[in-house]
């Protein structure tokens, strides 16, 4: 049992020592000083060269937005004509089908917003061609187009006034070269030599030792999965994501993936501070984050060491914790840390099958995703936390009754205005969008559009709900884990999340980006006594209560029709 | 606006090159000199493969150790966890089912000396392993099915058992498929 403790804290423990040197030199790449990976630059020129492409350029912040989101929507067409057409290209021994409209529509917008949430399964939905052609690419791709987000919004605060905020596609490019890529290929050769496959060969098939006849998916694997942690993006090549044994074999390999997904959002902090030349300004948020993370870490593991209340009612022997979904070789306690993890962060990899938790890991595990900013995703957890921060910001300057400033930049009407929308998309969604799936449970259970191929809910009751509620919250965090329960490649699930998604992606990109853009742009004011700090520890009280407040305003009853109430009818 | 459509065409076709073509080449060549050779790690008895060493496989026959409940039936080609909710009424029934059968099958055990790993299904329907106590069960059963003494039996399943890593860090298992490969050899 202690061991497994011990796990969970020499995981995190080296995360921190990967993470914080990783911020250090992040802040240097991006500043453009001088580093040791500066052999890379011909590989950069090439690239720029190729692209037509002078990184010199400086673009405002809607330069920024044009450029960022038209080449995610080249990325979006690319990538729905090739699903589509998988089954009639190449690389494609196990013979897999092309993907139907929605379900392509469903898939691309997925990978293209960061997200992964997966409609089909990865043996028998794909092709080792879309796989990395598509899957892959995008996990790269999309990771770097959040962190070359966050990068403009550090810029914008980094001189006293300013509206050239570098170029778009130079951030871009380099959080590929100089970080994704290099760190992907280390990560790979270490899955790679743990057992994860890596060659192109097709299904196998063996006679087990008792008589049976077996077919084993395989494909090369470990450089997807490499990039599906270090990009927060979590689609799985296996259907089972990382549960799977050969997407993750061994107990050291989860660790190594659980280290991957946080060392980018939390250097990524750290960066930030440097920056900006605001160290204390980074490592109050990094605190702030941390202690969210830990209240939901903590409740976690315990629930899910406990055990399942109607299992024990059985008689059986829960010594190490609830089971159901879960693998041998991970046990309950780090699977509960990866669960937070991987719903804070909104990488939505599994190691367990999460519609099989107890209640209240759901609830955490929803509430994660809600808040979607304690580390956060790639580049996007920043920008998530910064909508807090002025909402923070305002609040505070309401109540001592001055114009709120923002780092030296005064925060008005059209500012708080942005941020108030970004704040309440999420809440819409979200329960727009269960309230309308449970709407159709109920009046169209039967309706063909929405049982084929399969009927939506696994679970009866509460449980029920909270399958439909996660699908939702996934979404819009753009997390991808899922209450895997659900039927979930249907017309209905396809396109709604569909949407979902793509809002949930951009807007609060932009919105933060806009902020920024429009703060960076205006006078600075230099601090007086009477300057509301944003680097004390007050004012990190503060953005924590906006957090906690808001979203307990926003989703408790709707956390109370599923998770909740499914505690309490276990425990009784 | 149409400097940036093309500018990102070209960007995406380099960008394809580099992280579709040239990294998991370099990937796929470095893996042939793992173990598996890139394909995952084989097991063989007698010169046949029966198995891999990372997939699970189904066992029923009372001379093996059994490995967990699988909502695939160690399909290797489509794995899938249950996803049944905890407070799922059929799923209890379901848990219950299997207490009850284990039971029958090794009569000489209490309740309370089954581990849950033994009645739940595993996350990836292809769970390699079983705990420790999920092998101590069943010792007494393989050791009556093959005619051994039970110390036999029970050594062999303490020098398959995998410790926590560098004896440290998480849990200690048994991979099943390792084991009853094992027990064939050791009957000749």
């Amino acid at each position: 049992m202690n061991t497994e403790l011990f796990g969970i804290f020499a995981t995190y423990l080296l995360t921190l020592v990967i993470a914080i040197p990783l911020g250090k030199y992040l802040a240097k790449v991006f500043a453009g000083e001088k580093v040791w990976t500066d052999f890379l630059k011909p590989i950069e020129s090439g690239i720029y060269k190729l692209s037509g492409i002078n990184p010199n350029e400086q673009m405002n912040w809607k330069q920024h937005m044009k450029a960022l989101m038209t080449i995610n929507l080249v990325w979006l067409v690319y990538g729905f004509f090739v699903l589509m057409n998988q089954d009639k290209l190449p690389l494609n021994p196990d013979g897999n089908p092309g993907m139907s409209p929605d379900l392509a529509f469903n898939s691309i917008i997925s990978f293209v917003v960061n997200c992964n949430l997966q409609h089909y399964s990865g043996e028998s939905g794909v092709t080792y061609l879309t796989q990395h052609f598509v899957m892959m690419f995008l996990q790269f791709v999309s990771a770097a187009t959040g962190i070359a987000a966050a990068v403009v919004f550090f810029k914008a605060f980094r001189d006293k006034t300013s509206t050239n905020l570098g170029n778009f596609w130079e951030f871009f490019v380099k959080s590929i070269t100089r970080l994704l890529l290099p760190l992907s290929l280390i990560m790979a050769l270490i899955l790679a030599f743990s057992g994860t496959p890596t060659s192109y060969e097709g299904k196998d098939k063996f006679i087990s030792l008792q008589g049976d006849t077996v077919n084993v998916s395989r494909g090369p694997a470990a450089a997807f999965v490499a990039i599906k942690h270090l990009g927060t993006n979590g689609g799985g090549w296996f259907g089972t994501n990382s549960a799977h044994p050969l997407e993750n074999p061994s107990y050291f390999t989860n660790s190594v993936e659980l280290i991957a997904q946080v060392i980018i959002p939390i250097a990524m902090v750290i960066a930030f501070g440097i920056f900006i030349r605001r160290r204390k300004l980074s490592w109050m948020i990094f605190g702030v984050m941390t202690i969210g993370m830990l209240l939901l870490l903590i409740p976690t593991v315990s629930s899910e060491l406990g055990g399942n209340p109607a299992i024990a009612k059985m008689g059986i022997s829960q010594l190490t914790g609830a089971m159901e979904g879960k693998e041998v070789r991970f046990g309950p306690a780090i699977t509960g840390y990866w669960s937070t993890v991987t719903t804070i962060i909104s990488t939505g990899s599994v190691n367990s099958m999460h519609d099989s938790a107890m209640p209240l890991t759901g609830f955490w595990q929803l509430l994660g995703m809600m808040i979607n900013s304690f580390y956060g995703g790639c580049g996007v957890g920043m920008l998530n936390y910064f909508i807090y921060l002025i909402i923070a910001v305002f609040i505070s300057g309401l109540m001592v009754g001055r114009t709120p400033e923002f780092l030296g930049h005064k925060v008005e009407a059209r500012e708080i205005k942005i941020a108030a929308l970004i704040t309440l998309l999420s809440p819409f969604l979200i329960l727009a969008g269960t309230a309308l799936s449970s709407f159709i449970v109920v009046n169209h259970a039967d309706a063909a559009w929405a049982i084929q191929p399969k009927s939506w809910l696994n679970n009866p009751g509460f449980h029920g709900f909270s399958e439909m509620l996660y699908e939702m919250t996934s979404s819009n965090a753009n997390n991808g884990s899922g209450f895997e329960g659900l039927g979930d490649n249907n017309v209905f699930w396809n396109v709604a999340t569909g949407f979902v998604l793509f809002l949930g992606r951009f807007l609060p990109i932009i919105g933060p980006i806009a902020i920024a853009g429009l703060l960076g742009a205006k006078k600075y004011i230099p601090e007086s006594a009477g300057t509301l700090k944003a680097d004390t520890l007050t004012f990190s009280l503060m953005t924590f209560a906006v957090i906690i407040v808001l979203n307990a305003l926003s989703y408790f009853p709707a956390l109370t029709l599923g998770p909740l109430a499914e505690y309490f009818t276990l425990i009784k | 606006m149409k400097k940036y459509i093309l500018q990102s065409i070209r960007l995406t076709a380099v960008l394809l090159v580099l992280l579709c073509v040239i990294y998991p080449l370099i990937v796929a060549f470095a893996g042939g000199f793992s173990k598996g050779s890139g394909g995952g790690e084989k097991i063989t008895q007698n010169g046949k493969v029966v198995g891999y060493a990372l997939i699970g496989q189904s066992f029923t026959k009372p001379q093996y150790f059994w490995g967990r409940p699988s909502s695939v039936g160690y399909k290797a080609d489509g794995s899938g966890g249950s996803n049944k909710g905890p407070s799922n009424p059929d799923y209890l029934k379901e848990v219950n089912g299997r207490i009850d059968s284990l039971l029958k099958y090794h009569p000489y055990l209490k309740r309370s000396d089954i581990p849950a790993d033994m009645v739940t299904a595993s996350g990836s329907g292809l769970d390699p392993d079983i705990s420790v106590e999920g092998a101590a069960i069943q010792i007494k059963r393989v050791a009556m099915n093959r005619k051994l003494s039970e110390q036999t039996v029970s050594d062999l399943v303490k020098k398959t058992a995998n410790g926590p890593l560098l004896g440290l860090f998480g849990p200690s298992t048994v991979n099943v498929l390792e084991l009853n490969v094992a027990l064939d050899n050791l009957k000749k």
